[in-house]
């Protein structure tokens, strides 16, 4: 685990990501083979479940510490975190010992079945005998929060550069189901038949936003416009007479969407489809928020198949007849997707499937005014997609982007505030909103992020000194700062006080020129909710 | 004998004040920093390493410089400074009188820093102790560790071509930093502030490194140097002439990941002038001491501790060595980066 603890202080310590690709290069070309897979699949978000109870973790080392309870939630409390606590309140270590990191991570999982009292004496053991960064990032794994600064894009990029390889294809090999129990590496990396696990998805390719006029991009000829949906990025895969749905945050998905289920029979075998998962109604796109009420659930009613009938509103073919066709320039890909939905048409008349319109503009300012209307269609902006682009894995800039329309806004009163977590633990960091419904302020919206770090502090210093109550962590504060409150969307809703709910809301800026009064009301937001439908 | 009133801490038999945060006629004085040493007394006594600084910072005053155990008598209260261990010259004050013993440790530590005459126990009846880090969190590696560490840190730098910028409070920590950085490294730098706390400590042997003002740094000559600076100093446009740099910052708050990460440090070094939570306990128990008053830190969980675990009566008693007191604990209160408390780093 040290090397491994080394490699997460190295990537902690720093804002570059050459840096930290340097020191994951550095790591896989020093690591133990089986510890460099479990590295590789924890870095990709491949978590263990958590096998050992909080409460426990907390009383073992209350009892190694030697300190009450009521010091170690002080603590806790000054801390923020969890691990960090823990590992701060053991003794130093009485002896150092070196663990590996898969004997580490096999022996954890294994623990499941275990009585406590082996769990215990596993935990003490490694507690009393590593050092402070290896205790740490021991505690990170086993209370399952282990989360590191860097993105699956610099681990393939590590990967590719330690074992001379295109990161495109460690891209892939990297997606899809495999555990670093049974897997070396090596074989991850270089099997030349991917088709051993059948569900693997492509790695998606995603888009920036377009800051620039899309005059820049030259001639419009040359691109493919099309709406961005608001729903769940996905992908369709059919091989081996199986479906397999894929979320965008590599989910295997499958099970919850119940209408998808006779694909497999009517799409060719060998299909991968990229494209949104939305629930529409009479071909059209129904709120974000109707899918999000059966998404979570284990069972669908039959009722919420019938409120929120799901569709895949397909972008993109990346696999055809078993090959992968990524490569061919985008108008061909979209040949194939159109003929290939013509055709399972015929098959069946009601399919879950449709082509994501291309929007037939003359020119640019069309574009523009197309964007204006993405909120029509409850769309979050357009796609510009170069005619030519091949298919590409992860963000890029160049050929796709995105043109979301900017977000609504909304003034509201900081009314309670908490202290945050992790980077601002100790800080009062998550703000909770209100509006004016006539004389009372009613919280409409919470918000952890948008503010600079002075800023953060600023409004930090001014919440204690304007504390009205407190309610454990929370504070109520005097109802003086305005802030503009960003959103994506924002839906009538019975169960908030204030009658409404925001999507994506954050804060915009500090409004130190409004009084609270010029915050503003529940009418304001519902008489904007109307407008928005009216279009 | 003592009480804390609503100007500091009062001995009212000999008609002084220790550490007072409003003028008065007499006060002694544990140690320089400003939240300890204010402006406006009409007297003042503190340890002789302690008057040059005093000076620089409060003006012409009336100081008197007194030895560590040097006993001297006020109206019957026998009266000695005693190392604090906390910077040079930082003091405990001890107070007899009528067979009783008093203890005002100021602020403290007992890990040995290199220059700081270090913290004497002293037997008594009544402790007053701060309570900075009077929490099992903060257990500080030991200095050999940390100096090694920052030295590493500086070599690394230099290697890959850039500057270290090492933050330190001027007065204390500046020195104690530089008195273990290895010259053989490269040239040490610092910051007007610290500069000038220097020179008004050269009448102490301290025996530091050769340092240099940071006007004369230069890229062509001086690149992979290290400068020691003091907190205001970061994200100030002073910084930029010594880019590219890695700044670290020395201060026991570093012991927390997320006070490292917010204050952008690239490193954080936990080396603290105050008592860690085993050097507090250890303190504490060896004066044997029945009656412990916790002032400024987390005062009020302290002083649980004492009571239900070292069955002690240990009162929680407010003060102003915190900069502004609103019954926060301290680690809330660390402003951001230009203005942070001196007294804490």
């Amino acid at each position: 685990m040290k090397a491994f603890s080394e490699l997460y202080t190295a990537i902690d310590e720093t804002t570059k990501t050459n840096t930290k690709v340097d020191a994951l290069v550095y790591y896989f070309s020093v690591a133990d083979e089986r510890d460099a897979i479990w590295c590789v699949a924890l870095l990709s978000g491949r978590r263990p479940k958590r096998t050992i109870k909080t409460g426990e973790l907390i009383f073992w080392s209350m009892e190694l510490a030697n300190i009450p309870d009521w010091l170690f939630e002080e603590s806790l409390h000054i801390v923020g975190d969890l691990a960090e606590t823990i590992t701060l309140v053991l003794p130093p270590a009485t002896q150092l010992e070196s663990f590996s990191l898969h004997e580490t991570m096999r022996e954890m999982r294994n623990l499941g079945k275990q009585d406590d009292e082996l769990k215990k004496e596993f935990v003490q053991n490694i507690w009393q005998h590593v050092t402070t960064p290896e205790r740490f990032l021991f505690n990170k794994l086993v209370t399952g929060n282990f989360r590191i600064g860097v993105s699956q894009q610099l681990v393939i990029k590590a990967l590719a550069k330690q074992y001379h390889l295109e990161e495109q294809i460690v891209s892939h090999r990297l997606t899809g189901n495999w555990d670093p129990e049974n897997i070396t590496l090596k074989e991850l990396l270089f099997s030349d038949n991917s088709n051993d696990d059948h569900s693997k998805p492509y790695p998606f390719y995603l888009a920036y936003q377009l800051e620039t006029e899309p005059e820049q991009l030259g001639d419009l000829s040359e691109w493919q416009i099309e709406r961005k949906y608001d729903g769940i990025r996905g992908q369709i895969i059919i091989r081996g007479n199986q479906l397999f749905v894929w979320s965008r945050g590599e989910e295997l998905i499958t099970e919850k969407f119940p209408e998808f289920s006779s694909l497999h029979s009517i799409l060719p075998e060998g299909t991968v489809l990229d494209g949104e998962i939305l629930p529409v109604k009479d071909g059209m796109p129904l709120p974000f928020h109707l899918m999000q009420t059966r998404i979570g659930r284990k069972n669908i009613t039959k009722k919420a198949l019938q409120d929120a009938p799901l569709v895949m509103m397909c972008y993109d073919l990346l696999e055809l007849q078993g090959q992968d066709i990524r490569h061919e320039p985008m108008h061909l890909r979209r040949e194939k997707l159109k003929k290939m939905l013509d055709d399972a048409s015929l098959h069946s008349i009601n399919i879950p499937l449709m082509l994501s319109p291309v929007l037939e503009c003359k020119n640019w300012e069309e574009v523009k005014m197309e964007r204006f209307r993405s909120r029509e269609f409850l769309c979050e902006g357009l796609m510009l997609k170069h005619l030519d682009s091949v298919y590409e894995s992860g963000r890029r800039r160049g050929k796709w982007w995105k043109w979301k329309v900017d977000a609504l806004t909304a003034d509201g009163v900081l009314v309670y505030a908490q202290p945050g977590h992790g980077r601002r633990a100790n800080l009062y960091s998550d703000y909770t909103f209100a509006i004016w419904d006539g004389e009372e302020l009613v919280p409409f919206a919470k918000a952890y992020s948008g503010l600079t770090d002075k800023e953060l502090l600023q409004v930090d210093s001014w919440i204690k000194k304007n504390t009205i109550e407190k309610f454990g962590p929370v504070r109520s504060v005097k109802a003086e700062l305005v802030f503009e409150i960003a959103f994506e969307g924002i839906q009538p809703s019975p169960r908030h006080k204030s009658g409404i709910a925001l999507r994506f809301p954050r804060i915009a800026r500090w409004r130190t020129d409004k009084s609270p009064l010029e915050a503003n009301t529940k009418q304001d937001l519902l008489q904007l909710i109307q407008s928005l439908k009216a279009g | 004998m003592l009480k804390f009133d609503r100007y500091g801490i009062y001995c009212e038999p000999a008609r002084i004040y220790i550490d007072p945060w409003k003028p008065v006629e007499r006060a002694i004085i544990t140690h320089a920093h400003s939240d300890h040493a204010r402006w406006g007394n009409k007297h003042y006594l503190a340890h002789h390493f302690t008057v040059p600084i005093l000076k620089l910072r409060l003006g012409d005053i009336a100081v008197q410089g007194v030895e560590y155990g040097e006993t001297f008598t006020i109206n019957g209260v026998q009266i000695s400074l005693h190392p604090a261990g906390h910077i040079p010259g930082s003091a405990q004050v001890r107070l007899e009188y009528q067979g009783k013993v008093w203890v005002v440790s100021g602020d403290y530590k007992l890990q040995h820093d290199g220059i700081s005459t270090p913290f004497e126990t002293i037997k008594c009846n009544h402790f007053v102790t701060e309570s900075t880090f009077g929490l099992p969190i903060y257990k500080f590696p030991e200095s050999e560790y940390l100096e090694d560490a920052i030295n590493t840190w500086w070599q690394n730098n230099r290697a890959q071509g850039n500057n270290s910028v090492i933050i330190g409070y001027a007065l204390g920590k500046a020195q104690r930093i530089i008195k273990h950085l290895d010259p053989s490294n490269g040239a040490i730098f610092t910051h007007g502030a610290v500069g000038s706390i220097l020179n008004a400590m050269k009448g102490i042997n301290l025996q530091l490194p050769e340092t240099l003002y940071a006007s004369a740094f230069t890229k062509k000559d001086d690149q992979g140097s290290i400068i020691v600076a003091p907190p205001s100093a970061i994200g100030t446009p002073w910084l930029k002439r010594f880019l590219p740099f890695s700044l670290g910052i020395c201060s026991g708050w570093m012991q927390l990941r997320g006070a490292r990460r917010r204050r952008g440090a690239d490193r954080g070094f936990a080396l603290s002038d105050h008592a860690d939570w085993n050097q507090l306990n250890t303190a504490i128990t060896n004066t044997g001491a029945e009656n412990i008053y916790v002032t400024h830190g987390y005062k009020s969980s302290y002083a649980r501790w004492l009571r239900e675990n070292h069955k002690l009566n240990a009162v929680e008693v407010d003060t102003l060595y915190e900069g502004e007191n609103i019954e926060e604990n301290k680690p809330e209160e660390i402003p951001q980066s230009t203005d942070i408390d001196e007294s804490v780093l």
